[in-house]
């Protein structure tokens, strides 16, 4: 997806030959610009490496945490001839690939149909994949699926709203002191690694089967994801920017909205992708193990009654709706960073 | 001075939290919270030796297996799948869906197929915590320099050493961030595999004490996981410093320069 024609370095060969002075100056341009560009890439890389679905994860984009080897920034740590380094994807949306990912998918279709079929595990315990998408199919015409998936998304959204709003006020309140940071340092670093569902058993005493458990489970995992994000984006306003804003006049909320709001968006929206795989998996969690109503208490009452080609319809259908809540989450990252110098190249290539 | 403002700066906030704890279960003695004292006394009488032998360091060896094998088959896999074009295309959209699955629901489907033993709580733990080393592996594979692998290439090294001298070093820092993610989820999804159809471990033992509303231990139960929670990140951090000494080191010198 990295833009490879506005990519400063010299072109590939095709091109007419230039002049020396040309060629110079070019070169000087290319390697003065090289560091800025590398940092751009650093950013995404942030977004990148950190797009792996995971729980309680600590993804704090600080500056020492290695996201780029040397040897991806060439071994320098200069641009090397190949431009600085970074995951040069090449436009990659071809019609072989896309075949290729069709072919992958339908190869494990058939061998999770022919597995069962020829006998290797009981039929029963693992219904052909014919079966099970049958079965996903049959849920799509009822009720009870659609409120099942209703109410996973009701606890998902609100949760994902409560700690993404108590977040992102807390970090800004927090990282706008540098007494506070320092204040609050220990604290949130010992909360942080804390695992979530180790509240499980708490919540069910609070609130029992009631969405509020789920919603406790939620908030706490997204809240430290979207408070970490918060935090560094907030201290990572560039200097010259802010005392400009200051020469100018700006008063305290003019510069919080205009220069460090700005800044701290990216991080702020990575924090939220991060939250959003976060929330459904813990709202789904929080239904299966307490019952709270929702696609994870259907699944658990499949697999108690027996009805095991209905448990991995369901299944499928929470992967579905995974795959479905990481694309709309990348497409609303997209749109709302679209001014944004990492989400521009992408559109340029 | 300085060091003792950062000391302050460190112990300030958790000692005021104390505190308020402290005063706010003072007065009347609340079912559902216990006092700073009491948890400490149920604490040390909870988690005895016994109770470690039998409860915790089985769910810590499961947790260890579980990782220990995520972090070969991640690394594994993923510089198979990095290393070739066909195959990442192959694979990229199964492993986006398999990715999406949140890991719990697949411990309904693991109890049918493997059961209910240390098989099923190990693969839980190692298909939720695959992902993050695999894709980060194959993510740190990929954006490899392409200057230092055709040179490496012209140099006539051999694929053994190719691996252990340029792939392996130049993803290093990728696989440990994708390790450090696959730790949390570990041991999150430890616990939660004991709440299933378990008879011991850290999850049923913290179960438990919730249902029969022994309240006080629940809260040392979770106080305990907490710390290893802690305890694990502090050493994740210690062996990164180790492994990824270089890494650090080559940052500041470009950084400064």
């Amino acid at each position: 997806m990295t833009d490879e024609s506005s990519r400063p370095g010299p072109d590939p060969r095709g091109k007419a030959p230039r002049t020396r002075e040309e060629e110079v100056h070019r070169l000087h341009r290319w390697e003065s610009s090289a560091a800025a560009d590398r940092r751009g890439g650093d950013l995404r890389r942030h977004t990148d490496v950190s797009s792996s679905a995971a729980l309680d994860i600590a993804t704090r984009p600080d500056p020492a945490a290695p996201l780029t080897s040397i040897a991806q920034s060439g071994a320098t740590g200069r641009a090397t001839t190949s431009g600085p380094g970074r995951a040069r994807r090449r436009p990659r949306r071809g019609w072989d690939t896309k075949l290729l990912g069709a072919a992958g998918v339908v190869g494990l279709l058939l061998t999770w149909e022919i597995v069962p079929r020829i006998g290797l595990v009981n039929e029963r315990f693992m219904p052909p994949a014919s079966e099970a998408i049958g079965g996903l199919i049959t849920n799509f015409g009822l009720a009870d699926f659609w409120v099942a998936v209703f109410d996973t998304m009701h606890a998902w959204a609100l949760g994902m709203i409560i700690a993404v709003v108590l977040a992102t006020v807390l970090g800004f309140i927090i990282g706008s002191s540098t007494f506070l940071r320092r204040f609050t340092n220990s604290t949130i670093e010992f909360l942080r690694p804390v695992p979530s569902v180790a509240l499980i058993p708490l919540a069910v005493l609070l609130f029992g089967v009631g969405i509020e458990s789920s919603l406790m489970l939620i908030v706490y995992a997204c809240f430290w994801q979207v408070l970490i994000q918060v935090l560094y984006g907030v201290a990572d306003v560039d200097s010259v920017a802010m005392n400009t804003a200051r020469s100018y006049g700006l008063g305290p909320m003019a510069r919080m909205r205009y220069v460090t709001f700005p800044t701290a968006l990216p991080y702020i929206m990575t924090g939220v992708r991060l939250a959003a795989a976060v929330a459904l998996i813990l709202a789904v969690t929080a239904q299966l193990i307490i019952g709270t109503p929702g696609l994870g208490a259907e699944i658990s009452r499949a697999q108690s009654g027996g009805n095991y080609v209905s448990m991995y319809a369901l299944v499928l259908a929470t992967g579905l709706l995974g795959v479905l809540i990481n694309l709309v989450m990348r497409m609303i990252e997209r749109k709302v960073l679209s001014w944004h110098s990492s989400v521009r190249t992408e559109v340029a290539a | 001075m300085t060091y003792i403002r950062s000391f302050l700066n460190i112990v300030a906030l958790p000692l005021i939290l104390l505190f308020i704890w402290f005063l706010a279960t003072l007065g009347e003695a609340s079912f559902f919270v216990p006092t700073p004292q009491l948890l400490v006394e149920t604490f040390i009488n909870t988690w005895t030796a016994e109770r470690f032998a039998g409860d915790v360091f089985p769910s810590l060896g499961r947790l260890m297996v579980g990782i220990a094998l995520s972090i070969v088959i991640g690394i594994v896999g993923g510089l198979l799948i990095g290393s070739f074009r066909w195959l990442r295309a192959l694979l990229e959209p199964t492993l986006e869906f398999f990715r999406a699955i949140p890991p719990t629901v697949l411990i309904p489907v693991l109890m049918l197929l493997v059961g209910i033993g240390d098989e099923m709580k190990v693969s839980v733990i190692v298909l939720g915590a695959v992902w993050p080393i695999l894709l980060n592996t194959i993510e740190g594979v990929r954006s490899m320099d392409e200057v230092l692998a055709d040179t490496s290439r012209t140099y006539g090294m051999n694929k053994v050493n190719t691996v252990r001298y340029l792939i392996l070093p130049s993803a290093m820092p990728q696989i440990m961030a994708g390790i450090r993610q696959s730790l949390s989820i570990a041991l999150i999804l430890m616990v939660i595999s004991e709440m299933f159809a378990s008879t011991e471990g850290l999850g049923f033992t913290i179960v438990q004490f919730q249902r029969s509303f022994a309240i006080p231990e629940m809260w040392s139960g979770i106080v305990l996981l907490g710390l290893i929670g802690v305890v694990l990140s502090f050493i994740f951090q210690l062996a990164e410093r180790w492994i990824l000494g270089w890494y650090h080191g080559l940052r500041e010198i470009e950084q400064s320069a």
